[in-house]
């Protein structure tokens, strides 16, 4: 069964579409990295699948067309995390994680006991209930994802789109985030789309990769196929060697070219 | 903790803060009635009683001083919650409910109208009222018109709203320095006042703050959403844009009512959402229906200063709410140090 088919999708902000002529299928539960250099339109067909952005083509959610869907139910199909979530001042974690059931009620009626079921849930599974009374902004960077991924858990969408997830974060509470992820996309059986800057960890995560530049789909497949150390360099400008983890995983590693003087 | 809902203990000491202050400020205005004799005059209503209270006493109770409290806690509730929906929908703190256009456009008709009718003195409700009503709303209205054809989205809004509110005063500047006779007249608007005749403003007044009420007490977890952005908002299923009409429109009605019946009183829209904020919670279904009673209060507390303190001559509301608000918040401030970034 796919979670998400897009068939010649293009995006944009009115004028020239950033990215266009996406094809992908992506099974229900599995993980799609996207991955590309800056600026090649990752985040932008992203927004488009969340329905943030105009796009063109078309867009199947579970086998719907997400153009017959209304704004609520969109967002009860897909979760979107922005790479940098707005922080709004004097909010605590839980009611932040509440704010995640918005689409699920009425839009003038108030939260149930299954909302606040939901989201004690939600933040027991993101070991967040210790933090559920704190502002937001006291949170670190590492929390503070977690806080985000929560209020995105709690829509309980079978799609989530992660725009960079491990953005400011150092290796080991990125590595812990990617996990967590990957542990509720098991669980649940949430496909997942993401954004991912590191190639290392595309590589390990995700099942498959769709490698964008310059607002064209230029490679798709398993990280074994789309990362080789040629198309990398061609399409990163980057001199690269692709090595394998023990596990098998290939990793993008940069070499350095020894200087001709 | 959470901060974001209303908790019954805290509406209570809100509404009960409210009654206590209507109650005081019935009992004692600029005619020394005696407060007891007062008592004694609503107990006679109530009861059917005797009241110790001349008819012209009676009147001065039933026909200027209960209007008058009632008027200015409506116009502090319209001007509170107004001020909180606009520093809710455009996520900023200085957000004021005349930020749109409101007073500029409020300011410009009121100007127009005294020239061409000069002998409209009043505070009756006549073509001053309803000229600022009208030109409220019409500031607004340039504003939202030219903010949407500019492309949408609240920067966009909050800069129509700086240019029209300069053009409409650079209008009015220049109606006034052609008729200079009519400038003192125009400044007493403007400085705010409260000169009621009887019931009519406050029946005037009701309708448009009942309305915003309900409406802008039914859009706060929205408003809560819309904190997030308009992009995560709508990743929620909520349009922004259609929010934030809703809002603005229900937020510009009360301002109007309110400017119409008491020319512009500043402080009120900003003060009162800040101190509800720092006391009891930055969750809009805090901060809006506090902000209703919080406003009521705060008015209520400033008009009875600016009626009693230089009896029979009154000071100018407007002042008031500066005078007593700068410091309460000043003081608010500096006890919360750390909370406001």
């Amino acid at each position: 069964m796919t979670g998400l088919r897009l068939r010649d999708v293009a995006a944009g902000y009115g004028g020239a579409p950033v990215v266009a002529g996406v094809t992908v299928d992506v099974p229900a539960g599995s993980w799609l990295a996207v991955v590309g250099p800056n600026g090649a339109g990752k985040s932008t067909l992203l927004k488009a699948v969340a329905g943030l952005v105009r796009h063109t083509g078309v867009l199947e959610l579970g086998g719907r067309a997400a153009a017959g869907m209304s704004a609520r139910e969109r967002a009860r199909a897909i979760g979107y995390a922005p790479q940098v979530a707005v922080v709004p001042d004097g909010m605590v974690v839980a009611d932040y994680v509440l704010l995640g059931r918005t689409p699920h009620l009425d839009p003038l009626a108030r939260e149930g006991a299954r909302d606040r079921a939901v989201v004690a849930d939600v933040l027991d599974r993101l070991d967040l209930g210790h933090l559920a009374g704190r502002e937001l902004r006291t949170l670190s960077g590492g929390e503070r994802q977690r806080a985000v991924l929560g209020r995105v858990l709690a829509q309980q969408t079978p799609v989530l789109l992660l725009d960079e997830p491990t953005t400011g974060l150092d290796i080991g509470h990125a590595q812990s985030l990617l996990e967590l992820v990957d542990r509720l996309r098991a669980e649940d059986g949430t496909t997942v789309v993401s954004t991912l800057h590191d190639l290392v960890f595309a590589a390990q995560y995700a099942e498959r990769l769709l490698l964008v530049d310059r607002g064209e789909p230029v490679a798709q497949g398993t990280p074994a196929q789309v990362l080789t150390a040629a198309t990398v360099a061609r399409h990163y400008g980057a001199a690269v060697e692709v090595v394998h983890t023990s596990t098998g995983h290939p990793a993008v590693v940069p070499a350095r070219l020894p200087h001709s003087g | 903790m959470s901060r974001s809902r209303l908790t019954p203990g805290v509406l209570v000491v809100a509404v009960a803060a409210l009654v206590a202050v209507v109650c005081v400020a019935t009992l004692l205005g600029a005619a020394e009635l005696g407060w007891d004799r007062v008592v004694a005059e609503v107990w006679a209503q109530l009861t059917g009683g005797v009241s110790p209270l001349s008819e012209r006493e009676a009147a001065i109770v039933w026909q200027v001083r209960v209007p008058r409290v009632l008027l200015a806690g409506l116009v502090g509730a319209a001007l509170a919650v107004s001020g909180a929906a606009f520093q809710g929908v455009f996520r900023n703190p200085l957000a004021d409910p005349y930020l749109l256009g409101a007073a500029a456009g409020a300011g410009l008709a009121a100007t127009l109208v005294v020239i061409a009718a000069p002998g409209v003195t009043g505070w009756v409700v006549g073509p001053l009222p309803l000229a600022a009503f009208a030109g409220a709303l019409g500031g607004v209205g340039l504003t939202w018109a030219l903010g949407r054809s500019a492309g949408g989205g609240t920067a966009v809004l909050l800069l129509s709203g700086v240019a029209v509110a300069a053009f409409l005063t650079a209008v009015q500047t220049f109606a006034q320095q052609l008729d200079t006779d009519t400038i003192k007249q125009v400044y007493t608007w403007m400085l705010g006042g409260l000169n009621t005749s009887g019931w009519h403003e406050v029946l005037l007044t009701l309708p448009y703050l009942a309305v915003a009420a309900v409406v802008l007490c039914l859009c706060a977890r929205l408003l809560d959403v819309l904190a997030l952005g308009d992009e995560e908002a709508a990743s929620l299923g909520v349009r922004p844009g259609r929010v934030r009409l809703v809002v603005l429109l229900a937020a510009s009605l009360a301002t109007a009512a309110a400017v119409a019946v008491s020319g512009l009183i500043g402080f009120v829209g900003i003060v009162v959402p800040h101190v509800v904020r720092l006391l009891a919670g930055s969750g809009h279904r805090v901060v809006v229906p506090l902000s209703l009673v919080g406003g009521a209060v705060f008015l209520i507390v400033c008009d009875q200063v600016a009626r009693t303190v230089v009896a029979p001559a009154e000071l100018p509301l407007g002042v008031i709410t500066a005078c007593t608000g700068a410091p309460f918040f000043a003081a608010v401030l500096r006890r919360y140090r750390g909370r406001v970034r």
